[in-house]
């Protein structure tokens, strides 16, 4: 059997439409629908994430204050939020949210290829979120062995929730893995074979360049957590010593004998740094469209663009040991990975500086959207920076589990795509809702993220030269502490509660907005790719009404010399392209539809 | 068009519809057939990293090599045998032709079947000899290993089965053909999965 174009079976196609509201808004197989499940499951999560967050940052800035925050809530809610908040909000807001929503809009379909595998992926996923959450009432509470799960510590007594929570935990993640794979198999395959006529692979918006990359990393990364989840599994109901060592637990010898816990350090970070770009090469891609529509330019260098995509997703794969320069590890092994930890930065650079040169004598709109791009710029430079320091090997000795560390990572994989997401709502939110969101509000959002987030993190640098170690419920009293090191935390944690609070206005705003904002038209922004152009705003179940769009040109035809307007949607055809006589074009007064 | 030279166009230069009706790049093959060949892929990297763990564990002091028993031979000829039914019902609903169709692709699964059947008979055996899981991570890994292979069979004989169901209510050959040609293409797949595995069990 071969093949069959798109374009040649769409009348053949079966959509699905649902008849009742449950077969609208539950059980629904529109892309869109199931694009907003995704999005509302991880970003509940995330709340809950967030909001343990800010419990345990009361602890360390306010020592001992609130009194059910004892050493166990302390560990179980540091890991909680840091697997939350990498797995179910980040991972599945990028690709389950943005991933089903811009995927068929951007390529030009009705749907994914395979939506009733599709609707399966959301369900399975929240299967996940819900065993994660039951953690939380099963004896002993969830875990508190750190997100990294490392064995021997998180499976003894003394480690929290070192009985059931851990087997919820991982059952958890093998849940999620399911779900990501029923879904990563239908965005690759969608993106290669539902592309509408004239779509070339160059000539896709780069957001769906960072999904499919993202996507193909997940695929092949998550496997190793799935491994290392099912082993530990094994070791923790049937006894076995795949990661467990011969140990003493309260005195007491443990059945358990000669396995290693460096071989699941070894699986969890060959899953555990692809992570770090599933999240990132979304997070890439989205900020790219988005730059390039309110700077009213192409983005530049796209082909390199793409390049450095799947560069750094190859080289992802090879950097894994870089979080284990503690373990005891070779020295030519460790030389290897920090080299290759270098050479990440490259294509990682070279996307910073072609940000930059977008921005470079752009028409730039300074909305808000825009804010949380230009937001994002800084602090990505800021995360990647810190990030050759620790990726060297001498200087990550003295540096590993400090504040630095806490503060590096947070700065490159939780505050830069956290902004992006926030870039990315408001630029689509006039699409998915027909609304426009309350500018003003948003962009105080911005404010209050963007300058509260540096109030967090530019001190846990310091805090992290100090010599302050991570994962501590109390320093107590040291030496080389100085006295000055607990103000900070307090001032750390005010941001922490300030910028947490904040967050209501980004909830209030969508909320609102749904039902109050302004009307938002089918393209406000003037921007060039297929999503734009669909005949309804929200798009309807099918997206394209009759027929399938034709694709003429690539997504960045932005302030082309000569054109009548500013941009020149993916879908219009040479012939029909309205020019003006090149001598009187003025780009500040035609075609300015995107001044909102 | 080759990956180098698509990502090597420059798309700001060309205008116009490229590709005809077919979007460049696009795979000469039904998406299930697609999806099906990422899953295999993603398969793959499951049991290597089993296989990469195994070694690993091995270099330990602790590990007693599991000397494995003869009637695997005979399990691996069942395997054998399900994926040339089903490549035989493969050839039959190519061919345009039904005769032989349900015997052949119904067998093929039937035979599948009998291997993880054989299997648990090994596991019991094993058992009743005192080769536990908890005993030695040798014995560990073959039970996991074992296991996670029969479990990926049983997902096989899901989608066979209803395909089955299918051909015995009377569908027609033609309708059922993708059906076929996948669920060869996953045993034949699971099959070198399983030579693999058992060349590492047996060698180690």
């Amino acid at each position: 059997m071969a093949y069959v174009p798109l374009a040649d079976r769409d009348h053949e196609m079966e959509l699905h439409h649902p008849h009742t509201w449950i077969g609208k808004w539950v059980f629904c197989q529109d892309h869109k629908v199931i694009a907003i499940q995704y999005g509302s499951i991880a970003i509940f999560t995330g709340l809950v994430g967030l909001v343990l967050s800010l419990l345990f940052r009361m602890q360390l800035g306010f020592p001992e204050t609130a009194d059910f925050i004892d050493p166990s809530f302390y560990y179980q809610a540091v890991t909680m939020h840091g697997m939350i908040m990498v797995i179910y909000l980040l991972t599945a807001l990028f690709l389950g949210g943005f991933g089903n929503y811009l995927i068929p809009l951007m390529c030009g379909a009705r749907d994914m290829v395979f939506p009733f595998m599709n609707m399966l992926s959301v369900w399975v996923f929240l299967v996940s979120v819900i065993i994660l959450m039951a953690s939380f009432f099963v004896t002993g509470g969830p875990t508190g062995g750190g997100w990294t799960l490392y064995p021997p510590q998180t499976t003894l007594a003394g480690t929290p929730g070192h009985d059931m929570g851990i087997v919820l935990m991982l059952i958890s993640l093998a849940v999620f893995i399911v779900a990501t794979t029923m879904g990563g198999l239908n965005y690759v395959v969608t993106v290669l074979q539902y592309r509408c006529r004239g779509l070339t692979l160059m000539r896709l918006p780069l957001a769906v360049w960072g999904i499919f990359v993202a996507t193909i990393l997940a695929l092949f990364a998550f496997p190793a957590l799935l491994v290392a989840a099912i082993m530990m599994l094994f070791d923790l109901l049937l006894g076995t010593s795949f990661f467990m060592p011969a140990i003493i637990e309260s005195g007491t010898p443990l059945d358990h004998n000669g396995g290693s816990p460096i071989l699941f350090q070894h699986l969890f970070w060959f899953f555990g740094h692809p992570e770090v770009y599933i999240v990132a090469l979304p997070a890439f891609g989205l900020v790219s469209d988005v730059l390039s529509v309110h700077a009213r330019k192409n983005i530049f260098g796209y082909r390199m663009m793409v390049w450095a995509i799947i560069a750094i997703g190859g080289l992802s794969f090879v950097v894994w040991a870089h979080h284990m320069y503690v373990s005891g590890m070779h020295p030519y092994f460790g030389f290897f990975f920090a080299t290759t930890t270098l050479i990440i930065a490259v294509p990682t650079a070279i996307k910073v500086y072609n940000w930059i040169l977008t921005l470079w004598e752009g028409d730039i709109r300074l909305n808000a959207p825009m804010y949380f791009a230009i937001g994002f710029i800084f602090t990505f430079i800021h995360g990647g920076l810190t990030g050759l320091f620790l990726g060297n090997v001498v200087i990550d000795l003295p540096l590993s589990d400090t504040y630095f560390v806490v503060a590096h990572f947070h700065m490159v994989m939780g505050v830069s795509p956290v902004l992006v997401v926030f870039a990315a709502i408001y630029h689509w939110y006039p699409k998915m809702s027909g609304r426009m969101y309350h500018e003003g509000m948003a962009k105080l959002h911005f404010w209050c993220t963007f300058l509260g987030t540096y109030a967090i993190y530019l001190p846990m640098h310091y805090l992290g030269f100090l010599g302050v170690p991570r994962r501590y419920y109390a320093l107590g009293s040291t030496d080389f502490l100085p006295a000055s090191a607990q103000d900070l935390n307090t001032t750390i944690t005010i941001a922490a509660l300030f910028v947490g609070a904040s967050q209501l206005l980004f909830l209030i705003n969508i909320i609102w907005s749904l039902r109050s904002g302004p009307k938002a038209g089918p393209n406000p922004w003037g921007a060039a790719s297929l999503e734009w152009q669909t005949p309804d705003t929200p798009p309807v179940h099918g997206n394209w009404g009759d027929s399938l769009p034709t694709v003429y040109r690539w997504a960045y035809d932005y302030s082309v010399p000569g054109a009548h307007q500013d941009f020149i949607p993916q879908n219009t055809p040479e012939s029909e392209e309205p020019t003006v006589d090149a001598e009187h074009f003025d780009p500040d007064t035609d075609g300015s539809k995107a001044d909102v | 068009m080759s990956f180098f030279k698509t990502i090597t166009t420059k798309p700001w230069e060309k205008k116009g519809v490229i590709g005809g009706l077919d979007p460049e790049g696009a795979i000469n093959a039904p998406n299930e057939k697609v999806a099906l060949s990422v899953f295999l892929v993603v398969i793959s990297v499951v049991f290597s990293l089993f296989t990469v763990g195994y070694f690993l564990r091995m270099e330990l002091p602790d590990w007693q090599p599991l000397s494995e028993p003869g009637q695997l031979w005979f399990n691996t000829g069942l395997l054998v045998l399900s994926s040339v039914l089903f490549q035989w019902a493969r050839n039959i609903v190519n061919s345009e032709s039904s005769k032989h169709l349900t015997a052949t692709f119904i067998g093929g699964g039937f035979f599948a079947i009998f291997f993880i059947t054989g299997q648990l008979v090994i596991w019991s055996n094993l058992q009743d000899a005192g080769y536990y899981m908890t005993s030695n991570p040798a014995n560990a890994f073959y039970y996991l290993m074992t296991g996670v292979h029969a479990v990926h069979l049983l997902g096989g004989l899901w989608v066979w089965s209803k395909s089955s169901i299918k051909l015995l209510s009377g569908s027609e050959a033609k309708s059922l053909k993708l059906s076929v040609e996948l669920c060869t293409l996953y045993w034949h797949f699971l099959l070198i999965v399983w030579i693999v595995l058992f060349a590492i069990l047996s060698n180690t």
